[in-house]
């Protein structure tokens, strides 16, 4: 291994981190334009940063979009006040927000996003690593983003962080086995025994050349995606942060930066999410289901085919975002009966069918 | 305590109900002695002045035992009552003198009517001046209009036009359109004032009130008629436009330019003072004040004016003050010039130190023309109280007697002066020896001030409360109207803590308060033993003046005043 | 005692148990929302309509004649609840000027802004309608001194209203045109 090979790949990650950080700080903005048109207001449309918002029309006509929000939100964040409650236990409090970010940051690692064609001819995808087990890969380490929650709520010794930490720690687990059983159906269909792709994420994507997995296993994508909801803490399933009632939930003693970590690490939860559904269920970068991508192999290629998936990505936030803005919060014990006694069983039974149907249809094949 | 002498009082029915009543007053006198809601809405009447009964305001409907006209018995009901005769058409009150078994009636449909009526016809063509008149808040025909007015007018013709801020003298303004001819003002001129210079001309709805050709409304009574006009067409020019009576805060007061002691009213806001307007006191002023008198608030608003305590000329604290002070008179050959300006209260303070150091105390007399009416010939509000209070045995000179000889023989180390300029008291400060040590108590700068080792600067008589003894020993209380200038106690204080400083006794740290100090009075002089301090009534309290039945007092007969002429011994 | 009515609530069908048509309507409908037009007043480029008799800062007025119509009679004064309203009454003295028979005008008159509630009591009670409550409903300052508005502040932001009265030029022909003598 010669120096470059060092160099490169960090470099490759200190890019992907600075994308996707630039992702989640637009989502934020992108969450309150939408929720803003939703509710038939204008969203943020006054930041103005010093000399890019001075461009004559264009200036103008970025300044009214909002876009440049997320500058002062980030500024506003790192230049706030940092207030250490009394009451606090200390070490947990000060590590509670880097294990909740730490994991989202860490899961985009395996994240394929686009294809290319190497030297072989064989393709390969866009990753930064690309691993056998990507998926194995994510559910263990987004697993881990409960710590954070859970530690937060320790650490703050105050009622409503605990309740909150409480109810999502309770929540997310719940909700973990029946994402996880939910998707098993998908690389059941995806990867035949004994290929090379296994559980990486790569091979799912490859096996929607045709038509999308949402076609073929709408219930294991329903089921999916509303466990992904419940990952990401996300309304219909807010529990750990319903204002009205939880004040601030588990981050309710933390301000400033640490605040802002939380924020972060929520918004940087919901593009994993966006993007593990569109790499599962909705063709990763394929165009359309069914038919055949237009964009010519080499550079371009690879941009559009990128571009398209960073497009239904963008469409997934959306839809995140829609959701939260269109549904009411669900009661507790709901959210349990949900998870446990309605998709646990649905997600084990659709499984028992696709084992069946994927026998059947081998054993027609054979 | 002063006895308002009813000796007979009659029995009259008023809307229903019995009452007593002094017998021989007029209808609106007994109304107000049966109680307020009966009071009757009159512009024109005024206990002190003649009846003339040209408003009409007062009607109301009386009625008579009726009488047979042979046999000179009474009519009866079958009830036994007395038959009612009831007068056809409702009479004045204030021309009717009630009499026994009289009837009255005062708030029948009809009398209703005949006010509204009366209201009317007097906004007929009184001018749209409310926003700019200056008896706002304090007119009557507001008041009743109020009452009785219909709110829109009927007059379809055009108001009269008439004289407007016309000047009547030097301190009165007039205003022809506002008049409404109740002729006080002309009655209180010729009967009160005896300076007959105002009159109506023309006739009718003409009618004008005037100074007579070549006369103006000039005497020392003169605003008086400002007091008692019931709207605003005569007003004082010098309290023109300056403030709304209903913005102002209204103290009982005294008025400290001579011994009639008027009781007077201050009229102020926030700490200034705007006018002075007498009080009803039956047996000290009637209800007029001298023009002079109320002038008196200005004197105080002077540059001049000493603001702060000092020693050698140095502003000092109180405690500074009053410690050098005691160092003065502890040293002894103390003398003392009073003032017969200072309350009882001083008076009888100021006669503790005088025993205490054994001083001499002498006064001043302060001597004006008398004219007969509310200006005595003692300018001075409470030379009675210094008798009382034992500083003096005699009448006051005009110049220092003993004492005088005594400063300027030097035989006098420290002299206790009270509002006095030495100056003017014949003592030449420059020949003052450097030796004598004044200790004065004043309010403005003069040389006596800028001779004085230790300066009190006194209070005005607004600015603190205490009482004075007036020409026909009667005593009476007077209120603080407005607040001293800052850091500045009254006279009591200083001298209290004066006191307490010779006896070496703790400084009280609180004012000294008059039910205190009053009781400390009455046990301490024999005159005033049965007075305490909250309860000096309102109209004053007459005190026995037996025991200076044969003092020559200076004052010759005035307003309520006669002097018990003392054949000097030979 | 009122009639209980019983509703009737129709068991849910196996599809709307799921609630995934309510989902997609409760989507749809938040969706539609997002092209209309929004409802935000973007303040302060663009100002709000203002309506009649909108109670903004009291203004001092002068009629269609350009003269001052105040003639500190202190009613405002003494009606304001905050007592934010301080006037100096004085005469106008000058015997040739148009208005000498009006005889009163303030030669002072604060409102201290700091304590106006926008009651319009002054307005509702000046008898000479002098004061208005005006349009302009945005004040600031930077000291307190400055938000206290004196007489050439308040005539500069009441200019001139319509008036049908006349008041005091009926006074003052009255006063022309009557015959001295008779």
């Amino acid at each position: 291994m010669n120096f470059l090979d060092y160099i490169i790949p960090i470099f490759y990650a200190l890019g992907m981190v600075s994308v996707f950080m630039t992702l989640c700080a637009y989502s934020v903005l992108a969450e309150r334009k939408v929720c803003s048109l939703i509710q038939r207001r204008v969203g943020p449309n006054r930041a103005k940063i010093p000399i890019v918002g001075h461009i004559p029309i264009l200036g103008k006509i970025l300044t009214r979009l909002g876009i440049f929000h997320p500058a002062a939100d980030g500024l506003k964040f790192l230049f706030k006040e940092e207030i250490t409650p009394q009451h606090v236990r200390i070490g947990y409090y000060y590590l509670a927000p880097i294990v909740a970010l730490a994991p989202a940051l860490t899961t985009m690692v395996v994240l394929p996003f686009g294809r290319y064609i190497d030297v072989n001819g064989m393709v390969q995808p866009i990753a930064l690593a690309n691993i056998d087990v990507g998926i194995l890969f994510i559910l263990a380490v987004s697993s881990l983003g409960v710590y954070g929650i859970v530690l937060a709520g320790w650490a703050s010794n105050s009622k409503y962080p605990f309740l909150g930490a409480i109810r999502s720690t309770a929540q997310m687990i719940s909700y973990e086995l029946a994402m996880g059983l939910s998707i098993l159906p998908v690389f059941l269909w995806a990867a035949s025994p004994g290929s090379d792709y296994g559980l990486s994420l790569f091979g799912v994507v490859q096996a929607q050349q045709g038509l999308w997995l949402i076609i073929w296993q709408p219930i294991s994508a329903l089921i999916f995606l509303v466990a992904i909801f419940a990952e990401t803490n996300r309304l219909p399933f807010d529990m750990a942060e319903s204002e009205t009632d939880l004040v601030g939930g588990f981050h309710t003693e933390y301000g400033a930066f640490k605040f802002g970590m939380f924020f972060v690490a929520e918004y940087a939860h919901i593009i994993m999410g966006s993007a593990l559904f569109v790499l599962l269920f909705l063709g990763g970068w394929h165009f359309l289901p069914g038919v055949a991508d237009p964009w010519p192999d080499g550079l371009f290629g690879i941009l559009c085919s990128t571009s398209w998936f960073l497009l239904k990505i963008f469409f997934m936030i959306f839809f995140f975002i829609w959701m939260r803005w269109s549904m009411p919060r669900f009661r507790y014990d709901h959210v349990m009966h949900l998870g446990w006694k309605i998709l646990l069983p649905l997600a084990v039974a659709n499984f028992v069918f696709y084992i069946f149907l994927i026998a059947f249809i081998d054993n027609l094949t054979y | 305590m002063l006895e308002i002498k009813v000796t007979d009082t009659v029995t009259i029915n008023v809307d229903g109900e019995l009452a007593q009543v002094p017998k021989g007053v007029n209808v609106i006198e007994a109304m107000r002695v049966v109680g307020k809601e009966k009071e009757i809405p009159h512009y024109c009447y005024h206990p002190k002045l003649s009846v003339v009964g040209n408003c009409r305001m007062c009607l109301v409907e009386v009625g008579n035992p009726m009488r047979d006209r042979q046999t000179g018995e009474a009519i009866l009901e079958e009830n036994g009552e007395p038959k009612i005769g009831w007068a056809p058409k409702p009479v004045i009150g204030c021309a009717t003198n009630v009499s026994e078994g009289m009837h009255v009636r005062t708030n029948t449909p009809n009398l209703i009517d005949c006010r509204n009526g009366v209201t009317e016809f007097l906004l007929i063509n009184h001018p749209l001046d409310c926003p700019i008149c200056d008896q706002a808040g304090e007119c009557r025909l507001q008041e009743f209009s109020a009452e009785h007015g219909r709110g829109y007018s009927r007059f379809k013709e055009e108001k009269n036009v008439k004289p407007k801020r016309t000047r009547l003298g030097p301190r009165v303004t007039l205003d022809d359109e506002r008049c409404i001819l109740c002729s006080r003002c002309v009655r209180f001129s010729q009967e009160v004032a005896k300076d007959d210079v105002l009159g109506f001309v023309d006739r009718g709805t003409y009618s004008t009130l005037t100074c007579y050709p070549g006369k103006e409304l000039s005497n020392n009574y003169s605003l008086n008629t400002v007091d008692i006009c019931p709207v605003g067409a005569l007003t004082s020019t010098d309290f023109r436009f300056k403030m709304r009576v209903w913005f102002l805060k209204r103290t009982h007061s005294i008025c400290t330019e001579s011994s009639v002691g008027a009781n007077t009213e201050i009229w102020s806001r926030e700490g200034k003072i705007y006018r002075i307007t007498p009080r009803r006191n039956d047996a000290v002023n009637d209800t007029w004040m001298t023009d002079s008198g109320r002038g008196l608030f200005k004197e105080f608003e002077s540059e001049d004016r000493l603001t702060s305590y000092s020693v050698d000329q140095v502003a000092k604290s109180l405690d500074d003050a009053v410690v050098a002070t005691r160092a003065l008179l502890k040293a002894g050959s103390v003398g003392v010039i009073g003032s017969a300006h200072s309350s009882v209260e001083e008076q009888y303070l100021l006669q503790k130190i005088i025993k205490q150091t054994d001083a001499t105390c002498e006064m001043v007399q302060h001597i004006g023309e008398g004219d007969g009416l509310l200006l005595s010939e003692d300018r001075t509000p409470n030379l009675r109280g210094a008798f009382i209070n034992g500083l003096i045995k005699q009448l006051p000179e005009r110049e220092l007697g003993q004492l005088k000889a005594s400063i300027e023989g030097g035989s006098i180390k420290t002299l206790l002066v009270f509002n006095q300029d030495l100056e003017q008291l014949g003592i030449d400060l420059g020949k003052l020896k450097e030796s004598i040590q004044v200790i004065y108590f004043g309010n403005s700068k003069n040389t006596t001030s800028e001779r004085a080792k230790v300066i009190f600067p006194s209070l005005s008589v607004f600015e603190k409360e205490g009482t004075f003894v007036n020409q026909n020993f009667i005593l009476q209380k007077f209120k603080q109207a407005v607040l001293p200038p800052v850091g500045l106690m009254s006279e009591c204080g200083v001298l209290k803590a004066i006191l307490h400083e010779l006896n070496n006794e703790a400084p009280e740290t609180a004012m000294p308060f008059m039910d205190e100090l009053w009781s400390e009075i009455s046990e301490n002089v024999e005159i005033l033993k049965s007075v305490k301090w909250s309860a000096i009534p309102e109209e004053g309290f007459a005190l026995e003046d037996a025991s200076f039945a044969s003092m020559n007092f200076v004052e010759t007969q005035n307003l309520k005043y006669k002097p018990n002429l003392v054949s000097k011994t030979v | 005692m009122a009639k209980t009515k019983v509703l009737e609530r129709k068991p849910l069908t196996f599809s709307e148990k799921t609630y995934i048509p309510q989902i997609a309507s409760g989507l749809a409908a938040t969706f539609v929302n997002m092209f209309k037009k929004s409802v935000t007043l973007e303040y302060p480029e663009v100002r709000p309509v203002i309506p009649e008799n909108y109670r903004g800062v009291p203004t001092l007025v002068k009629d269609p004649k350009g003269r001052v119509k105040c003639v500190s009679c202190q009613l405002c004064e003494f009606v304001c609840p905050p007592k934010a309203i301080r006037i100096k009454p004085s005469e106008i003295v000058d015997e040739e000027s148009d208005r000498a028979h009006i005889e009163k005008e303030p030669a002072a008159f604060d409102i201290n802004m700091l304590r106006c509630i926008y009651c319009g009591l002054c307005q509702e009670v000046c008898p000479e309608e002098a004061i208005f409550l005006q349009d302009s409903f945005s004040l600031s300052g930077y000291t307190r001194e400055e938000m206290v508005f004196g007489k050439e502040k308040l005539l500069k932001l009441g200019g001139t209203l319509p008036d049908n009265h006349f008041k005091w030029d009926k006074k003052k022909s009255a006063e022309e045109n009557t015959e001295k003598d008779h």
